[in-house]
Parts: structure tokens; C-alpha cells; sequence
């Protein structure tokens, strides 16, 4: 028999092993599950893994990783700020939305003219819905005491309600031959987000998620903010007796990862989306919390996990084409990722004893 | 008289740690033997080892002259050996029979065991009725119990570990008296504690540890405490100073302080005074309003305009940075979570409360070096026996850590210091240098507030001495003059010492 023994610190080469065994992990019984429904697995870890970087189409999939891991990145760096204090959004998926939706707002009300504030407008305004997104559940623990981890889920199902009512009322295409969706900002220059070098996958989201990723790593590290939310994570008295308002705390935390988020559907809606559609909301507000977890929040961390993550969807859009998986294939593996994640993480407080 | 317990050659090693070595003594029928020494010096391994809890690893046990060796407490309690454990186990929405029932092999029905019981609470002078509920029992009440838990197997060797400490002075003289009858009806009981007057008064031999080794068997009678700690502790105990303190102008004014009770306890309209160079003791039995005081007055807990005035300047609305940016500090008395964090390094946990007056945070900015260079500070000025300022706070022993924390607000040159517990479970030597420390302050002029349950170290410390019952503190008295019984009324309240609150 075997037995956990709690550790006394938890020791670095195991914080940065288990993600590294938890994706070894989901590589094998994904394997299985594939061998199971009868693929080749190795053909299928492959496809999903490799292709995409190396194989014979990875001209046309690595520009996809920037274009994949750019949302996921800007996201998580902001989500890490709230988990490292206890504070758990789980609706950047709405504040994604709704940051979309606000900054093509303003996109739409500018057409057609072109001047050279409309597209740091559209990046105000992407910025404040999504943190008017995340400032709801934020008030609502401050106020009434409620869950933020259920409003902010919760308001993941309004915001797409409201995408799609947005795609076939509002801001339907006049000259859209009645199709449900908004114009197509790829089209209007001056609210266009494309790759700042051809063909690169490089847009304005990934520069924003590589300042968010420093900025955070800076307040994290050097400023006393971060050390409140460390603390607060840490010890909720102590952050108490320490000075820390948590309700401040907890206003600060959704309306920055909600803002992030709110960012990263913007310059998706004036990027590789172009438009808002019924279907807008991705999934990548629900990805970018694995992505967090498996960088471990801290922001190097959340840079692998972020491409690694996105590797992932493309590999599995990949196997999708060229094998015939199911569409299903990608959360599997993200599920899986999590699950073990969570499940290795015991590794890093406890150790294994055998039992005398 | 016949040994009813013998050890011979008791050693146990964990990893890093000799906690036992070499460990022989022997209890005898009839009398109460008491087990003294620091923390860390060995006490608990030891207990547990005769208690089942933990197997030594060399040596032997004898009990009534047989071999001895329980695999567990169930087997301990089959030979004859009962112990009562410092926190209570009891299921407060049953009834003290029910639990009592709870801990026996095969209990007999339950009118029966009620007889019992009442026979025996009555028999032994612990009035207890088996059918109240043990929400409603106090703290001295619920130790009862426990005993009469014990008492119902007929124990031969009763364990006591530090039963008075949550009890009121009166509360421990019942107990005395009960553990005297027992023993006069042949039961062998080891009594742990690190309270040197009552093992004086109360036990008739005395086994003292040191480093886990058995320094002696002495009879306490036939020794001050002074030499009783001096053999504690392996060298001559400090006497503190209290020389050098003149009380003189007020500087901290507290009136009408009330707070809402939510969880805990609510303070009723605390009023006091407090001078410069003046140390204030606040006695009280744990959970009586301890902790929201402390809140109270660093600022975690808002408080009401007028309330609280430092030197003239209302601080009743300001938050706990600001206070201490006035000069009001406070040292909480949980030294994990609340007054440091385990997980961080001892020089990130001096950003905790010494941000601002250690010019350690500047505009928002941390100095790490400066965080680092003050906590070394601390670890120099106040003996810290740590490997350095990056050492997880959790990983200090209890009384180092309580050094450091203590350290880090009085080398903060503090107006008003507020302090709860300040040497709780600290070993003898740690808790003369913090008490010095306090004395120290004081005699630069601050004042201070030491919350304590420690009666001694209060009549040690103070000048001035109230007591904390249900969230009212009473009027002071001086400490000069002042008796144990005196507290022990105080501590009970108007009320008599039976109401005494305590949380579940």
C-alpha cells in the first residue's frame, strides 16, 4: 500500500514536472482512446503534436499558432492575476464576447470613414465592455455576497444570447443579403486588425498579449499590488491585517482579466474572425483557464501553455481533415490536459510513501 | 508503593530529530507525576509512545510489572491506560452521555451509562448531567467529560496533557482536587505541562526533559520555579527587568468601542486608557473576545467615529496601513495565516506590516533588498534561529517565528503597541527574551497592550491589569497587589467563573 505524505515546500522541479508529465499523460491515453475507436494513435499524437509545427502543411498551420495563442495568452495573463488571489473568473469567455461586440460597435457607428482613431477607439471600447463584463460578478460578491464563480459563468450564456441577437438585429449586415452577421471588418480599413507582417499570424493581439504577459510579470514581481494578491491567495487574514480591502481586491481582479479578455475579442472581431456572428464566442475564454493552470500562473509559464494549448486546436482541426477524428477530438484532449494537470498536482504537495 | 508504569531506555528518531533518547522513569500507584519541559523537549513523542499513538524504537515499557508494548490507543486503553488530550473531541450537538457512548467498545444502554456517569461526576466532585447537550458546556465543563470518559474504563495510568490551559484559575482548582481523589484511590496520573507553580503546588514528583533526554526526577516542592526552569531550560533562567518605565501621558484613548459579533465575539463598549512607558495586561479565558479586539484596534475590523484616538488624533475610521503609518501596531496571535503567511520567505512577510515605516515599499515599488536587510535585522536583534531571510516563515519553529513577528512591530519604534498571546507555545528561553523585549519598549516610552491567557506573564508584564469576559473588558486594576483568586473573579465576570464563555 501507498500513502501521501504532505510536503514541507513544494519543490520547483516538480512545479515545473507536472505539466510536463500532464501533457505526457494525455498524449498517452489520448493514444489509447484513439487505438480504442480504431486509429493509429501514433499516427493520430502525431498529427495532433507534430504536423502542425513540422509536417507537410506547417507553412500554412504555424502563422495559425500566433493567430490561436494570441487570445489565449492575453487572456490567461489576466485570469492568473485572480487565481493567484482566490479570486475565480470563469467567464472570460463572456467578457471576450462582449469586448468583441463593444469594439465593433464602434467599428460599425464609424463606417465608412476612415480616420486614424477609430481603431484605438475600438480598443477603448473592447477594453471597457469586457470590464463592464467582469465588473458585474465583481459587484455582485462585493454587495450581495453571490458566487463569482457562478455570475461570472453564468453571464457566458447572456453574452452569447447577446451575440447572436447582435448578428441578426442590430448589427446585421445591411448589404449582407439578410446572413445573419455584422460587416466584415477585414474589409473596412480603418477598424482592420491584420498580421503586422504578411502572412506571420502576427496581429495587434499578440503584441498586446506579450505587453500583458510583462506587465503582469512586473506587478506580480516588483509592485506591492501584486504582493496583496499573493497574499490574499495566501492568506486571507493576513492580506486583512496587512491593509488589503478584498472587496477592492476582487473589483480589481475581474475588471482586469475582464478588460484583457474584452481585448483579445477585439482584436479577434477586427482580426481572423472580421465579424460578429451567432457563433462568435470560441471557447478560447474557457481554454485560456486551462492555459493559466498549466503555466502555472505565472506569466513564462502561461507563454508555453498559451502555444502549447493552441497547438492543439490546430492539431486537431488537423486530424480532423486528414484522419477523421471527431471535431470532439480538441476538448477531449483540453479536458484531459486539465484533469491531469490537477491530478499530477498532488505531486508537488505531496510525496508518495510506501506504507511500512 | 509498586511502579504501576515503568519506562527503561525510551529513544525515538525522526528524520533530523533525536526526539526521545534514552528516556527512563517510572510512575507510582497514587501519585500524580508530573512530565515538565520546553516545547520541543520531548513531551508529546513520549506521551504518545505510552499512549499507542507512536512505536519507539528502543527500550522498553512496563505496565503493573508486565511487558508493555500497545500497537494503538485501543490497545493502550485495554491495558489500563486513559488519556485526556489538550483539545477536546466532542460532538457538540450531542448530549455528554451520547458522546460518551461515542467512545466506548461496547457501551451499556443508555439509562444506564446516564446512572453511570452521574454516579460517577458525582463521586469524584465533577457535577455534570449526562443529558445536556455539550453546545451549552463550558470549557471546564467539557474537560469533565473527557474525564469521566476515561474515568468509566478504570484506568490505572491517567495522561493529562496541559489540562489547565483552558481553564479559569478556580476551573483548575476543582480539577486538582478531583485528580488528588483519584489518586488517593491508587490511579497513577502524568501530568504534562510547562506551568511551573501549579506542578509546585499540585504534583508530587516531577520528571523533567530536556532535548529529549531525562534531566531528572526531582520533588517539585523541594524547588523554586526559578530551578525548575533553570533545569527547563539548561541554563539560568533571565529575570526580566522591569526597571526604567515611568507611565505618563496618554497615548492611546479607546471609548465606547463596539463591534458586531458575526462569527465571534462582540465587544461591548470597551473603554481604556492607555500611557506612554505603561504596559496594559487583558486576561481572559480564549474566546472571549481576544482576537476581535486585536481587530479591532489595528484596524482590521472597522470601527465607529470617536472611537479610537492615538495621541489626540481620531484613527477610528483609518485603515490598518494607516494606523501603523500613525504609529499603532499590532502582532496577532495566529502566527500562520494571519500575523505571517507560511509560503512566503521571512523577508517578503516583513511587507506584511513594516512596508511603510521600513521605507521597505515606495511608491508602490518593493525594496527587495531592503525587505531582505530588515529582515535579517529582525533575525539578528531577536535570536531567530532560522538559515536566513529567505526561509519560509512556515518552516520556522513556533517560538522562532513568534520572535521574528514580535520583532518585526517593535523594531518598527511603534507609539502604541498592541500584542495577543505574545509567547503562546514558546519555549521558556524565547518567551523571556520576547517579554524583555516588550519591557524594553515600554521603557523608550511606547505603551502596550498584552492580551494574554498566561496569568503569570501578565503579572510579570503589567502595570495595569483588566479582563476580557464576553466581549466587556472591566476596569483596571493595578497589577501591584492584585492575587490569582482576585483574577480568576475577574476573569469570570460578574457573573461567577461557570459562564465563563468559550466557543465550541
Amino acid at each position: 500500500m501507498f500513502r501521501l505524505e504532505p510536503r514541507a515546500s513544494a519543490p520547483l522541479l516538480w512545479q515545473v514536472a507536472t505539466p510536463v508529465l500532464a501533457v505526457l499523460a494525455t498524449m498517452i491515453v489520448g493514444g489509447c482512446l484513439f487505438a480504442a475507436m480504431g486509429f493509429d494513435p501514433v499516427a493520430a499524437i502525431r498529427t495532433i503534436f507534430w504536423d502542425p509545427l513540422f509536417g507537410p502543411t506547417a507553412a500554412y498551420s504555424r502563422p495559425q499558432l500566433l493567430v490561436k495563442a494570441g487570445p489565449l495568452i492575453l487572456i490567461a495573463s489576466g485570469l492568473a492575476l485572480g487565481f493567484r488571489a482566490g479570486i475565480w473568473n470563469i467567464g472570460a469567455e463572456g467578457q471576450y464576447i462582449i469586448g468583441a461586440i463593444c469594439g465593433a460597435a464602434v467599428a460599425l457607428a464609424a463606417y465608412p470613414m476612415d480616420a486614424f482613431w477609430i481603431f484605438p477607439a475600438m480598443i477603448l471600447a473592447g477594453a471597457a465592455g469586457g470590464w463592464a463584463w467582469g465588473m458585474v460578478p465583481a459587484v455582485l460578491r462585493n454587495w450581495f455576497g453571490a458566487s463569482e464563480i457562478l455570475v461570472s459563468l453564468m453571464l457566458v450564456y447572456v453574452a452569447q444570447r447577446i451575440a447572436a441577437w447582435m448578428a441578426f438585429g442590430p448589427m446585421k449586415n445591411p448589404e449582407g443579403f439578410n446572413f445573419p452577421g455584422s460587416r466584415n471588418l477585414q474589409q473596412y480599413e480603418a477598424a482592420s486588425n491584420p498580421d503586422l507582417i504578411a502572412n506571420s499570424g502576427l496581429h495587434w493581439g499578440g503584441v498586446a498579449a506579450v505587453l500583458a504577459l510583462a506587465a503582469t510579470w512586473f506587478v506580480m514581481s516588483r509592485h506591492v499590488l501584486g504582493f496583496h494578491i499573493r497574499t490574499a491567495g495566501a492568506a486571507p487574514r493576513a492580506a486583512r491585517f496587512a491593509g488589503v480591502r478584498p472587496e477592492r481586491l476582487v473589483a480589481l481582479c475581474l475588471g482586469v482579466s475582464g478588460a484583457l479578455a474584452g481585448l483579445a475579442g477585439l482584436f479577434e472581431v477586427a482580426g481572423p474572425a472580421g465579424q460578429i456572428t451567432e457563433s462568435f464566442g470560441s471557447g478560447y475564454g474557457f481554454t485560456a483557464i486551462i492555459v493559466a493552470f498549466l503555466g502555472r500562473l505565472h506569466p513564462l509559464g502561461i507563454l508555453l501553455a498559451g502555444l502549447l494549448l493552441a497547438l492543439t486546436y490546430i492539431g486537431g482541426e488537423l486530424a480532423q481533415m486528414m484522419l477523421n477524428l471527431p471535431a470532439a477530438t480538441v476538448q477531449v484532449f483540453q479536458g484531459m490536459l486539465l484533469f491531469f494537470l490537477l491530478g499530477f498536482d498532488i505531486l508537488t504537495r505531496y510525496r508518495i510513501r510506501r506504507r511500512a | 508503593m509498586s511502579n504501576v508504569f515503568r519506562a527503561e531506555g525510551l529513544g525515538k528518531t525522526y528524520p533530523g530529530v533525536r526526539a526521545n533518547d534514552d528516556v527512563s522513569f517510572a510512575v507510582e500507584a497514587g501519585e500524580i507525576h508530573a512530565l515538565l519541559g520546553e516545547n520541543g523537549a520531548g513531551k508529546s513523542t513520549l506521551v504518545k509512545m505510552i499512549y499507542g499513538l507512536v512505536r519507539p524504537d528502543e527500550g522498553q515499557m512496563a505496565l503493573l510489572g508486565a511487558p508493555y508494548a500497545p500497537h494503538d490507543p485501543r490497545a493502550a486503553r485495554a491495558a489500563g491506560v486513559a488519556m485526556v488530550f489538550q483539545h477536546f473531541s466532542l460532538f457538540d450537538a450531542m448530549t455528554v452521555a451520547e458522546n460518551v457512548a461515542l467512545g466506548m467498545e461496547n457501551p451499556p444502554p443508555q439509562p444506564e451509562l446516564s446512572r453511570r456517569i452521574a454516579d460517577l461526576s458525582q463521586g469524584y466532585g465533577l457535577p455534570l448531567n449526562p443529558a445536556r447537550r455539550i453546545a451549552a458546556l463550558s470549557a471546564g465543563e467539557r474537560q469533565r467529560v473527557e474525564i469521566l470518559r476515561c474515568l468509566l474504563q478504570n484506568p490505572r495510568l491517567l495522561i493529562m496533557d496541559e489540562p489547565t490551559s483552558v481553564l479559569t484559575p478556580q476551573e483548575a482548582e476543582i480539577l486538582f482536587a478531583t485528580l488528588r481523589q483519584l489518586a488517593e484511590a491508587g490511579t497513577a496520573i502524568l501530568y504534562i505541562s510547562h506551568k511551573l507553580e501549579e506542578i509546585r503546588s499540585h504534583c508530587d514528583r516531577a520528571t523533567i526533559l530536556r532535548q529529549g533526554k531525562v534531566v531528572g526526577t526531582v520533588d517539585p516542592r523541594a524547588h523554586s520555579a526559578r530551578e525548575l526552569a533553570a533545569m527547563m531550560v539548561g541554563a539560568e533562567m533571565r529575570l526580566v527587568d522591569r526597571s526604567g518605565r515611568k507611565p505618563a501621558a496618554p497615548v492611546l484613548q479607546v471609548r465606547g468601542l463596539s463591534t458586531a459579533g458575526g462569527e465571534g465575539v462582540a465587544l461591548k463598549e470597551v473603554a481604556l486608557t492607555l500611557r506612554s512607558g505603561e504596559i496594559l495586561g487583558i486576561g481572559g479565558v480564549a474566546g472571549n473576545g481576544q482576537e476581535e479586539l486585536l481587530s479591532a484596534l489595528s484596524g482590521e475590523t472597522p470601527t465607529a467615529p470617536g472611537t479610537i484616538a492615538l495621541e489626540g488624533r481620531d484613527l477610528s475610521r483609518a485603515g490598518p496601513e494607516a494606523r501603523r503609518r500613525a504609529g499603532l501596531l499590532a502582532a496577532p496571535e495566529d502566527r500562520l495565516g494571519h500575523a505571517a503567511v507560511p509560503e512566503f520567505s521571512l523577508a517578503e512577510n516583513t511587507l506584511l506590516t513594516a512596508g511603510a515605516r521600513q521605507n521597505l515599499i515606495r511608491r508602490g515599488l518593493i525594496d527587495r533588498k531592503a525587505a531582505t536587510d530588515f529582515a535579517q535585522q529582525v533575525i539578528r536583534a531577536f535570536d531567530v534561529r532560522t538559515p536566513g531571510p529567505d526561509t519560509a516563515a512556515g518552516a520556522l519553529s513556533g517560538g522562532n517565528l513568534q520572535k521574528f513577528v514580535i520583532g518585526r512591530e517593535v523594531l518598527g519604534r511603534p507609539r502604541v503597541l498592541v500584542v495577543n498571546q505574545p509567547t503562546w507555545g514558546v519555549d521558556a528561553g524565547a518567551a523571556a527574551a520576547i517579554r524583555q523585549a516588550l519591557l524594553d519598549l515600554a521603557a523608550q516610552g511606547a505603551g502596550l497592550i498584552v492580551i494574554s491567557q498566561d496569568l503569570d506573564e501578565l503579572l510579570e508584564l503589567s502595570d495595569r491589569f483588566c479582563a476580557l469576559n464576553q466581549g466587556r473588558l472591566s476596569a483596571p486594576r493595578p497589577t501591584e497587589g492584585l492575587t490569582i483568586e482576585e483574577i480568576g473573579l475577574m476573569l469570570g465576570g460578574a457573573h461567577g467563573m461557570e459562564v465563563a464563555h468559550v466557543p465550541a
